[in-house]
């Protein structure tokens, strides 16, 4: 392309658009493994789409944040994970929290408020995991797991474990004082944080350009003197290969890293919301990079499935759906009363072995 | 003639009045311009006055509040909206030690209201639904309301507006597009003053004291009480800080038997002040104890199954009434 025409086609483009991914072969991830990454992606957006169904039906309370158009983020960079890495998922990385091993049925109980939900009833959307499943679940005021998850890195240095915290913030949420204040102290102490800017550029209304004059806001990991980088959200397989980069980095002790994908929210930010501050030529823009699109594409054309193979893995993801969401379904409501439960740890006799302070044993020094 | 219109639809007046009669009035907040705002409040705003006066911020309550607060010294008066009330809390600094001890420190007021969406009832669980007065209510230098009519609504959002003292303005997320609470407004200009609770229902048996959306809870028990041969008096608050003090001893002193009702959690809620207040005022008055209705000391649940457990509702009501109306 010459300058002038790349100027051209840059300038036809909403600002921040990257030009589609060169199809190039996944590295080091074997045919079985890409099938995988296939499968997540499906399941993602086809588990939020039954959600979307069921908030019609009114089937599901308050809000539903979709991730469509995103998948590839969630997907590709917990793909990236070991098993000892702790990750805090926010309200659209429902595919992060597939990978690591949430089943449909979780999703569909909390969303449907049902007795068995992972929140007992209490919240709702992705507000639950725990850290014994190596989750930190999020809570709705933004940015406040930036320093939470600088507390989970701490931890895995003091408590001599390999582990790596990772947690994602939206555009939006980078603007946020937590984040800043995160951020501050894991470079200063060099913690093994990797940070995710889903910049799928609206926040709620607002357009990434209203949130900061940067065009990449990975810039900002320059006022921490912290690695970062810039990846295109909607090729899964360059957001995993820059997550296990970031991943690596941090493994090393350099500290944190900070990682931009580019994306867009191809839907409101919640169902209620029809996104007609959109301009219609960047949502166009947008719909023709569809992160699965793209991906079975490369597939097939790379010939690592046939579209009979892929078509296998979509209709194996429609049963375990239908099959969730079944169960879900049946399930009662919680027992009322139990929202008053559990506000604090049952009491103890001060003196027995169970008030004694559990300490982990490897922060244990003889 | 006017047309009745909703409680959200007041505050829109409301704010919209005080921006055409005063050009130092301005608003910032997340999404308040090009949307009009998460619950459509600003709904036009920025059609008419600009985006110079009404300001979409970056996701930064912290810097929105303390933005304000410098405007305000500047002799502005800035109008911050936070997009719940929930995430107040992010601003918690700027508000208790900034803007609360102003006056106090070194004589300078900080005229700047701040508000938001309030309160349960719409299931939006443990982040969406809080009850934030008493973090606020316990600094000295900040007033707080609560408005829960639609005539409140307005003529206390521009009471708050043209305040010399930082003012928290509860709007209760229940009450916006509700039915029921539907008005016709006076055409003229009005305020309703800060600092004064409102008698809502002449009684002589016993007080229920309240304010926010269980007022309604409260007109309905005190209905269903009539037929039962209690007459029951019911006082909205209004305000939280100050506290009209001679409305609750007024009534406390007439009735000698008073219920607090309140949706906030039980324990460090408003109820047990205003108990004391009772004690102190008017103990030689009492003939039973001071009770209270609130909901209890949990987190907001989201399922609709605990939420309607969780929160107060006439039934509550009664049923405390009726023991206390037995003493
Ligand atoms: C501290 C705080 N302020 C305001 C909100 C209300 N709110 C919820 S989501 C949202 C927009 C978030 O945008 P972004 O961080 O870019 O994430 P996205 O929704 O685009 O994934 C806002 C303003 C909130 N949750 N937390």
């Amino acid at each position: 392309m010459s300058k002038a025409a790349r100027k051209e086609s840059r300038r036809k483009q909403p600002p921040g658009a990257r030009t589609a991914p060169e199809a190039r072969p996944a590295k080091g991830l074997s045919p079985d493994k890409q099938l995988d990454i296939y499968y997540y992606l499906k399941l993602n957006r086809m588990v939020e789409e039954r959600l979307s169904a069921l908030y019609r039906q009114g089937k599901v309370q308050g809000g539903l944040y979709g991730s469509k158009g995103q998948e590839a983020i969630s997907v590709g960079s917990a793909y990236a994970l070991a098993p000892q890495d702790v990750l805090a998922p926010m309200i659209r990385n429902l595919g992060a929290m597939l990978v690591r091993g949430v089943k449909p049925v979780e999703f569909f109980l909390q969303y449907m408020q049902k007795e068995g939900s992972p929140c007992k009833g209490r919240d709702t959307s992705l507000h639950f995991g725990g850290i014994d499943r190596g989750f930190v679940p999020p809570i709705s005021p933004l940015g406040t797991l930036v320093p939470v998850l600088t507390g989970v890195a701490l931890a895995g240095r003091m408590l001599g474990r390999k582990l790596v915290a990772m947690t994602y913030i939206g555009d939006g949420a980078t603007s946020t004082g937590d984040f800043h204040e995160g951020m501050g102290i894991a470079s200063v102490m060099r913690l093994p944080l990797v940070v995710i800017i889903e910049n799928n550029r609206w926040a709620y209304s607002t357009p990434v350009a209203a949130q900061s004059l940067l065009t990449d806001l990975a810039e900002k990991a320059r006022a921490y003197g912290i690695p970062q980088g810039v990846v295109d959200g909607n090729d899964v397989l360059a957001v995993h290969e820059a997550t296990e980069s970031a991943l690596d980095l941090a493994r090393q002790g350099k500290g944190p890293v900070l990682l931009e994908a580019k994306t867009m929210r191809m839907r409101g930010h919640s169902e209620h919301d029809d996104a007609w501050y959109v301009p219609e030529e960047e949502r166009r823009f947008w719909e023709k990079r569809d992160p699965i699109a793209l991906y079975e594409k490369r597939l097939v054309d790379q010939e690592v499935a046939t579209p009979e193979e892929l078509a296998a893995i979509v209709e194996r993801c429609t049963s375990e759906i239908d099959r969730d969401l079944a169960v879900a379904e049946a399930a009662p409501s919680p027992r009322p009363e139990s929202c008053i439960e559990d506000i604090y740890a049952p009491l103890a006799d001060p003196g027995s072995e169970e008030a004694a302070p559990k300490t982990p044993a490897s922060a244990r020094r003889s | 003639m006017a047309e009745p219109i909703t409680y959200l639809e007041a505050i829109r007046q409301g704010l919209w009045e005080e921006m055409e009669r005063d050009r130092r009035v301005f608003m910032l907040g997340e999404d308040i311009g090009v949307y009009g705002g998460a619950f459509k409040v600003t709904k036009g705003f920025l059609e008419k006055f600009g985006k110079e006066r009404i300001i979409d911020t970056p996701i930064a309550e912290s810097g929105i509040v303390g933005a304000a607060i410098g405007a305000s010294l500047m002799g502005l008066r800035p109008v911050a909206e936070m997009q719940f009330i929930d995430f107040i809390a992010c601003a918690f600094n700027q508000i208790t030690n900034f803007a609360a001890k102003s006056r106090w420190r070194y004589g300078a007021g900080v005229p700047i209201v701040i508000r938001g969406p309030a309160g349960g009832g719409v299931r939006g669980g443990p982040f969406h639904s809080q009850n934030p007065e008493m973090y606020f209510v316990h600094t000295p230098g900040l007033k707080v309301v609560a408005p829960g009519t639609t005539y409140d609504a307005k003529g206390m959002i521009k009471a708050a507006v043209r305040d010399e003292d930082p003012v928290i303005y509860l709007e209760h997320k229940y009450l916006y597009r509700l039915p029921r609470i539907k008005e016709v407004l006076p055409e003229e200009d009005y305020t309703v003053p800060i600092g004064k609770a409102a008698v809502r229902r002449e009684g002589t048996d016993i007080s229920l004291i309240t304010y926010g959306s269980m007022q309604l809870h409260c007109l309905d028990a005190a209905e269903a009480l009539d037929k039962e041969g209690v007459s029951a008096e019911v006082i909205d608050l209004r305000t939280l800080l100050p506290l009209d003090a001679d409305a609750i001893e007024a009534t406390a002193k007439k009735t000698g038997k008073v219920l607090i009702v309140h949706e906030d959690t039980r324990t460090g809620g408003i109820a047990g002040e205003v108990t004391s207040l009772i004690n102190e005022r008017a103990f030689e008055y009492l003939d039973g104890p001071v009770l209270r209705v609130t909901s209890p000391d949990a987190p907001v649940p989201y399922s609709a199954a605990l939420e309607d457990f969780f929160l107060p509702n006439t039934q509550k009501v009664m049923d405390a009434a009726r023991k206390l109306a037995a003493y």
